[in-house]
């Protein structure tokens, strides 16, 4: 099952490209964004017993540090990303220590509550961030004199940066450390009983989800050129954490299928359907209903009944 | 003087107005633990019920609105509850995705039904004076609102503390599994407070309408206030949620007006140290 | 509506998978087939009020041509940017990439129009803009960008003059939403009524998402003469019944830039609205014989005026079809229809309009009045200023010297504290 998905992925990606317009190509190139930063949140959403409704400020604040230094401040592509990757991190670090202090519901309204202050000050301090007329006039870099302008060469980038992410963020959940992390969220009390640091786990858990992202939000303003306050919105992070748990949170592949459905109601299906809205809020009732725990482990569910039935 | 008169009235009616909103969702969270995301939109469809009832229909008064709006709202919480969320006890992740589901189809079918205009709800005939205080004037409706919220607050007061269903709901509160065991029947009073907590948040929609108009984007304005107030004020507490709103009607209003350029911040600074160093709120008597 | 499902029965037939993936780009031959239009509007969201009147407009425009402009038929292909700026340009994309659109008309927010308007450029789509951020047609213009309606701040300098020299106002107060178009628009009237001799004492600007209006009504300085509302959508409708109910009406009088008592807010107000004078390129009241067919024909077909949203998407219509006479309507030379939209010189339901050399259009502002008349609300015209500039009346080279409008600029130098 794991194995045809994973074909099946990799023929339709290897040929999208070469068959389909450029639109579908640009539309395959954020999902890719999209399933980074689901995956990012999934780290604590999934494996880390963390339900965060702020995480759109990891995206949102690579993405503005990027466009401020590569405008503002004249800097080339590689150090912008460079700066924006660590200042998001030691912003997640940070963020960490407030936010961890909470949990369950606290938690959700503290990460909230977080991001809004950074929509508030992206909107309000139109001096630097250009307020509600958004930074426009970006550039997409030129990795090794490659340019990304074309739909085809970005979507083989977001593509590359997709597979390192999710392989990477496997290793981590699959790891010693990602066992432990499981642990804390399952047995908090056991776990430091047995001499772990709960805090210390989550926190690194939290900063290494802002890493990522933070590497969603530098795609993110890559491939839109421009970026505004409303990246930093709760919908932002609200319809990342409705794709996670759509897809199925805590297992690996969940997020980036709730992402990718979200993601195609949002900006394909609305074409053909008018109230894109209602649907989505209907697919997402129908989904717990039927398949309380996700897509994926839903589907794994079934394909493992019928699987069995025949022998 | 005059200035801090006004506002501190200013101050006081937001209160009032944030008490009716997030009155039901602390209840609905104290008893279910259940973060109930559609209770913005709740508010709104009370809001739109009553701007359009109030247009289309010259016999009713607003009193009588909110209460058949709050009927309304009461049914559908109460079906979505028996049909959805009864399914979802043990999954909170699947209640985010349900509640906020239930939302966006809210507010997509008040698009559709009533256009993206704002719709006014008018004020009592009665109450459009001004009334005159000490040689200024103020808005009579909004003294009035903050009478009905204190009144609506004694009257959950009296529903929980001094009735059966009170003790019952208190218990389950308490130690869900304890109220289960002594023959409380806890599923059905679930629906029962679902139910008391969508009715209050239509009914609030109506009562709101004067000051905000039914506007689409409305859910989305109101939802994290009732989280805020509710945070701040503790969970599970009625009476932190009663303080917590006028706390942040003092916060908002004296902070938007003194300090404008945090007016985007001003609510979420002071959420973030309560949580950091108080989680359990105000008043709260449990964990989050 | 009727398209979105034609073109979803035809994607239904073509099947979910590479065939429908990779037909659009194949179908469509040069010169053959209809012109398609593409129009950008928020028709959820919170700016789904004036996105839903800006599809009815044009739809009703192309219906009444029997969908045929200067000879060959158009398809009109609409995408709802739900007011996000990121979902804007996946839609231009679509658009373009997908529909392969010859032109595009809209989007109504600034921040729509700016995360788009770099892309449209690339693409070379000629653009027919209804959003009015100043500097898309000052200091960073596109060769493919018009603007058709107005800049923020490009109706409020008749209405500042006019609170001068006719109204006699020496004092103002302003209230805007805090965001661009708001700045942008109070500074504009700012420097006109300064540099006329009058004084804003007070520039309040309310956050886009305040729940309680209360405490910004209760600032408001009731020695000024007037207050200026530079709000769009609900927000200002909300802040003026705040205002009267707090009585502040019989003390100060109101008027309003562009959008503040559009038709699409008087519709659902009362009585309070009367005599409030407020400045726009259009009313569903003007006298002219386009406008005398436009405004009771759509009045007929949904029951209300149309305002600002409507006329905005109806007016590029009108444009859209004198430039493809022109050009008989060979849409698919870009230059060519650009040069002739640019070129423009038609009549409109606004009056008669011109481009300047940015592309903004220089045209008609309406001074009105909000009267009872039929039993309804409108805004009857009191004063026409003719032909009337974005720079207004300065120098051109020197207007753009100086920074953007924003918050801060130009200083307010006589606020009371």
């Amino acid at each position: 099952m794991k194995w045809i998905a994973l074909a099946l992925f990799a023929a339709v990606a290897l040929l999208l490209p070469f068959v389909a317009g450029d639109f579908y190509v640009n539309l395959a190139s954020q999902i890719f964004i999209a399933a980074i930063f689901a995956l990012s949140l999934n780290l604590l959403v999934g494996f880390g017993g963390m339900t965060s409704l702020g995480h759109a400020s990891y995206l949102g604040v690579a993405a503005y540090l990027s466009a401020l230094m590569t405008t503002r401040y004249g800097f080339g592509h590689g150090a912008a990303a460079l700066i924006s990757i660590l200042g998001t991190v030691a912003m997640a670090a940070f963020f960490g220590l407030i936010a961890l202090r909470a949990t369950g519901l606290g938690f959700l309204m503290i990460t909230l509550a977080l991001s809004q202050v950074l929509w508030g000050l992206a909107y309000r301090m139109s001096g630097i961030t250009n307020g509600d007329n958004g930074i426009a006039g970006l550039t997409r870099p030129a990795p090794f004199g490659i340019s990304l302008e074309s739909p085809a060469a970005f979507y083989w980038f977001s593509l590359l940066a997709a597979i390192i992410a999710f392989v990477m963020m496997t290793i981590f959940v699959s790891s010693a450390f990602g066992s432990s992390l499981k642990g804390v969220r399952d047995q908090p009390r056991r776990m430091a009983a047995l001499g772990f640091n709960p805090w210390m786990i989550r926190w690194i858990t939290f900063v290494y989800a802002g890493f990522w992202g933070g590497i969603a939000g530098l795609l993110y303003v890559y491939y839109n050129k421009y970026i505004h306050p409303t990246s930093l919105s709760t919908t932002s992070s609200a319809e990342a954490l409705l794709g996670v748990i759509a897809g199925g949170s805590g297992t690996l592949a969940g997020p980036a299928v709730g992402a990718t459905l979200v993601l195609l109601l949002k900006n394909y299906a609305s074409a053909y359907v008018e109230r894109w809205n209602m649907l989505l809020g209907l697919v997402f009732l129908f989904i717990v209903l039927v398949m309380p725990t996700g897509i994926v482990p839903g589907l794994q569910k079934l394909a493992s009944r019928l699987w069995r039935r025949p022998s | 003087m005059q200035f801090w008169i006004i506002q501190g009235l200013n101050s006081l009616s937001l209160g009032g107005l944030l008490f009716l909103l997030s009155s039901g969702f602390s209840l609905i969270f104290g008893l279910m633990r259940l973060a109930n995301l559609t209770h913005g939109a709740f508010f709104m469809l009370g809001t739109y019920f009553g701007a359009i009832a109030l247009r289309d229909y010259s016999g009713l008064n607003l009193w009588v609105t909110a209460i058949g709006a709050g009927i309304i709202v009461a049914a559908l919480g109460g079906l979505f509850e028996r049909l959805v969320l009864t399914r979802l006890k043990t999954n909170p992740l699947g209640q985010v995705l349900v509640t906020l589901g239930m939302a966006f189809i809210i507010s997509d079918a008040c698009l559709v039904l009533w256009g993206g205009d704002s719709i006014p709800v008018p004020t009592p005939h009665n109450l459009q004076a001004p009334t005159r205080l000490f040689g200024f004037v103020f808005p009579t409706y909004r003294l009035v609102l903050v009478a009905i919220a204190i009144a609506t607050a004694i009257g959950l007061y009296i529903l929980i503390d001094r009735t059966r269903l009170g003790a019952m709901i208190r218990a389950g509160v308490d130690d869900r599994q304890m109220a289960r065991a002594v023959g409380i029947p806890v599923s059905r009073l679930f629906t029962i407070v679902f139910c008391l907590g969508a009715g209050i948040a239509g009914a609030a929609g109506v009562l709101g309408g004067p000051i905000l108009s039914a506007y689409p984007g409305l859910d989305a304005d109101m939802l994290p206030l009732a989280l805020i107030v509710v945070i701040l004020g503790g969970i599970g507490s009625l009476f932190g949620a009663f303080i917590g709103s006028f706390i942040i009607g003092f916060i908002y209003t004296f902070g938007t007006v003194l300090f404008p350029e945090l007016a985007y911040i001003i609510l979420f600074l002071p959420m973030i140290f309560v949580i950091a160093f108080r989680p359990q709120g105000l008043f709260g008597r449990l964990g989050t | 509506m009727t398209i979105s499902r034609r073109q979803f029965v035809v994607s239904a037939l073509a099947g979910a998978g590479a065939a429908s993936l990779a037909s659009p780009n194949l179908s469509f031959a040069q010169g053959s087939g209809p012109v398609r239009v593409g129009l950008l509007a928020a028709k959820t969201g919170p700016l789904a009020s004036g996105g839903i009147d800006m599809e009815l407009a044009l739809t009703m425009f192309l219906k009444d041509r029997d969908h045929t402009l200067g000879g060959r038929k158009v398809e009109l292909i609409v995408a709802d940017t739900a007011g996000v700026p990121a979902t804007a340009r996946t839609k231009a994309q679509e658009l373009v990439e997908k529909n392969n659109v010859h032109c595009i008309i809209g989007p109504l927010a600034a921040f729509e129009a700016l995360a788009i308007i770099d892309y449209l450029t690339e693409k070379q789509i000629p653009t027919l803009g209804v959003s009015a951020a100043e500097d898309m047609t000052q200091r960073h213009p596109s060769p493919w960008y018009v603007r058709l309606t107005s800049t923020s701040a490009q109706c409020a300098y008749p209405l500042a003059e006019y609170s001068f020299k006719e109204l006699k106002y020496k004092k103002i107060v302003t209230i805007a939403d805090d965001f661009a178009y708001g700045h942008e628009m109070c500074a504009g009237f700012q420097r006109v009524f300064e540099d006329n001799g009058g004084k804003i004492i007070q520039k309040i600007f309310t956050p886009l998402a305040t729940p309680d209006y209360g405490s910004y009504v209760a600032q408001v300085k009731t020695d000024a003469d007037a207050i200026f509302l530079g709000t769009a959508g609900s927000n200002g409708f909300r802040f003026l019944r705040q205002f009267i109910e707090y009585g502040l009406k019989d003390k100060i009088a109101v008027i309003g830039g562009m959008t503040a008592l559009d038709e699409s807010v008087l519709r659902n107000m009362g009585d309070e609205a009367l005599g409030i004078i407020t400045t726009s390129w259009y009313s569903a009241t003007l006298d002219n014989p386009l406008n005398k067919v436009f405004a009771p024909e759509f009045r007929k077909q949904f029951k209300y005026d149309p305002g600002y949203y409507a006329a905005s998407t109806y007016l590029s219509g009108e444009v859209l079809e004198g430039a493809l006479k022109t050009i008989k309507a060979n849409a698919e030379d870009k230059k060519a229809l650009m040069a002739a939209i640019r070129g423009n010189n038609v009549d409109t339901i606004r009056g008669p309009i011109k481009f300047d050399e940015f592309g903004n259009v220089i045209g008609n502002v309406y001074i009105r009045k909000v009267t009872r008349t039929d039993g309804r609300l409108v805004n009857s015209v009191i004063k026409t200023y003719p032909d009337v500039s974005q720079f207004w009346t300065y120098n051109k080279t020197e207007f753009l010297k100086n920074p953007v409008y924003s918050r801060d600029y130009p200083p307010a130098k006589n606020l009371e504290l």
